[in-house]
């Protein structure tokens, strides 16, 4: 039952895109966002949708996969649509009814609104469909090395990062062993009122909690076992490193960019 | 109650998990069991047998992709109501039980699995101390927290929270897993107890060899989600190379003796515990000494 939570999933996989550097395809991302943001035309948000396809292909995800991944955003989406529908007030009137007013350019103002919120749910699945976690919380350390001069705690976080992430499925695995365990001892967790559902998570929190707080424990453990002593002096096993096809990654990215300004100048 | 008529049965138990993905996967298939009152049987089988899917079958955990499971002829599924009033007949004990401890003392954790069955006032109490009196965890222990136990009264805590319920059919996933040797001889002796007192059906699942060669009467042994064979532990430990095909041992005075037996000596091919072993072996040199 709980295993059906996916949390940014990875998809496995050796296309292009699942080899870029995990830093770059952060970067990119970046980028990917800038670029939305700043579109403002048909031309310039067609040209953001091109890449996004092309990279959608080139990563060989299904296009199911990206629209699952909107499915729970839909409130969200259709909310920010009625919004910029009914409030957007310039262009031709073409409907007054009660209170309720729609122009012309209120229609393209929530088509463009949707557009760019999904485009940007679906660039950033992209990422975490491609990326592993492991390889993005190494990516972020690196990138956030240059904050280390601030003191900013950057491999503890990023350790922090993986570890978590590392625990999840065991956590909810965890939880799922309790649940059963209870339930097999009568507990009753589907019916009663909200107060008395409440209280019929404490079995389940309870040795939940213990058992996070065992494995922390024993974790800390092991690390110091092995001479684990914070990020000073560490190396790693697989380094990083920027290979030709970042590059071209890159420089995709900059003509995107730059192609978007260039619209946007233009007034397209 | 009719000690010949079963208080449980499977009938061509099948499930699968995540069915119609491409992580489908059948855990049991075509299982046909039966349990009596009175009956201690052992499941023996490798890791990923099918051992615990099948247990959680048994009270209801899990709902069966096809098959049925009775409890005295009524299928646990036929309402709602009657599949939650089943966990309380068929208890079932998980592998490393002190793990769902939770309540603030001994006595309070004991009474859950009763209390949720709606029993209550001086009943509760009474069988809170009378399952507590099964596994030998004293007075002065049942006001302690159950963090503050040691591993082995944990696990005996545990097992009083589901004694507690006096079910007709106890179920125990690997009871003495991680327990040293006297923990261990005290649980079985525990699990001993509480069948001769209740007249329950014991069915428990095991690694050890020797632990369900000596303690049960039945043995069932599971292979690849099915049943592989079901009988005495004498009848069951003489397949010793198709156990042994299952990735499964026999006892080691079993492969002891089967050696010998290799060697030409002139030996009982069903030996399965020591104390049986020295015996037979007295028995032959005192037919020698004559």
């Amino acid at each position: 039952m709980l295993k059906d939570i996916t949390l940014g999933q990875f998809f496995p996989g050796k296309s292009i895109v699942h080899r870029l550097d995990p830093r770059t395809k952060i970067l990119l991302l970046i980028i990917y966002i800038v670029a939305l943001f700043l579109a403002k035309s048909w031309c310039s948000y067609g040209l953001v949708l091109l890449f996004l396809i092309a990279v959608t292909c080139l990563g060989r995800i299904p296009f199911k996969a990206m629209t699952r991944g909107l499915k729970p955003m839909l409130v969200f989406i259709i909310f920010t649509a009625v919004l910029n529908l009914f409030y957007t007030k310039s262009g031709t009137k073409l409907l007054d009814w009660w209170i309720f007013e729609i122009w012309s350019d209120g229609i393209i103002t929530a088509f463009f609104m949707v557009m760019r919120i999904m485009m940007l749910i679906c660039g950033t699945f992209l990422m975490t469909y491609t990326t592993s976690p492991i390889a993005l919380t190494d990516a972020l350390e690196r990138l956030m090395n240059p904050l280390k001069k601030l003191h900013v705690p950057v491999h503890e976080l990023a350790m922090m990062m993986s570890i978590a992430l590392r625990f999840i499925p065991t956590l909810i695995e965890e939880t799922d062993k309790i649940i059963s365990a209870q339930k097999a001892r009568g507990a009753d967790f589907e019916t009663g009122s909200l107060m008395r559902r409440a209280k019929a998570l404490i079995p389940i929190l309870v040795p939940l909690f213990v058992s996070a707080f065992r494995r922390a424990d024993e974790l800390a453990t092991a690390m110091e076992c092995r001479c684990y002593h914070g990020g000073e002096g560490r190396t790693r096993l697989k380094v990083l490193r920027y290979a030709g096809r970042d590059w071209v990654a890159f420089l995709v990215g900059a003509l995107l960019l730059a192609g978007v300004i260039v619209l946007r100048r233009l007034g397209l | 109650m009719d000690p010949t008529k079963s208080i449980i049965e499977i009938k061509d138990l099948t499930h699968t998990y995540s069915s119609g993905t491409p992580f489908e996967h059948t855990a049991v298939a075509h299982i046909d069991l039966s349990f009596h009152p009175g009956e201690l049987a052992g499941i023996i089988g490798h890791t990923g047998s099918g051992k615990s899917t099948l247990i959680q079958h048994l009270n209801g955990l899990l709902k069966p992709t096809s098959g049925q499971v009775l409890f005295q002829g009524e299928d646990i599924w036929k309402d709602k109501k009657f599949t939650h009033s089943i966990r309380g007949r068929v208890g079932l004990v998980f592998q490393y039980p002190e793990y769902q401890l939770f309540e603030e003392n001994c006595w309070k954790d004991i009474a859950f699995g009763p209390k949720n069955q709606g029993i209550s006032g001086d009943e509760l109490d009474a069988r809170v101390r009378r399952a507590a009196g099964f596994v030998g965890i004293s007075e002065a222990l049942l006001e302690k927290s159950p963090f503050d136990l040691s591993g082995g009264q944990k696990r005996r805590v545990a097992i009083a929270g589901v004694i507690a319920m006096e079910p007709d059919v106890l179920i125990l996933d690997e009871p003495t897993a991680g327990l040293d040797a006297a923990g261990r001889d005290a649980i079985l002796e525990n699990i001993r107890a509480y069948q001769a007192a209740q007249n329950a059906a014991v069915i428990m699942v095991s690694h050890s060899m020797e632990e369900v060669a000596d303690l049960c009467s039945r043995l069932i042994v599971m292979n690849k989600g099915r049943v592989a064979m079901d009988g005495t532990p004498a009848e069951v430990f003489t397949h010793v190379d198709e156990l042994t095909e299952m990735g499964l041992s026999v006892p080691q005075v079993t492969s002891v003796f089967a050696r010998l037996r290799a060697m030409g000596l002139d030996l009982p091919a069903d030996v399965y515990t020591v104390r049986y072993a020295v015996a037979r072996l007295q028995e032959r040199k005192g037919g020698r000494s004559c």
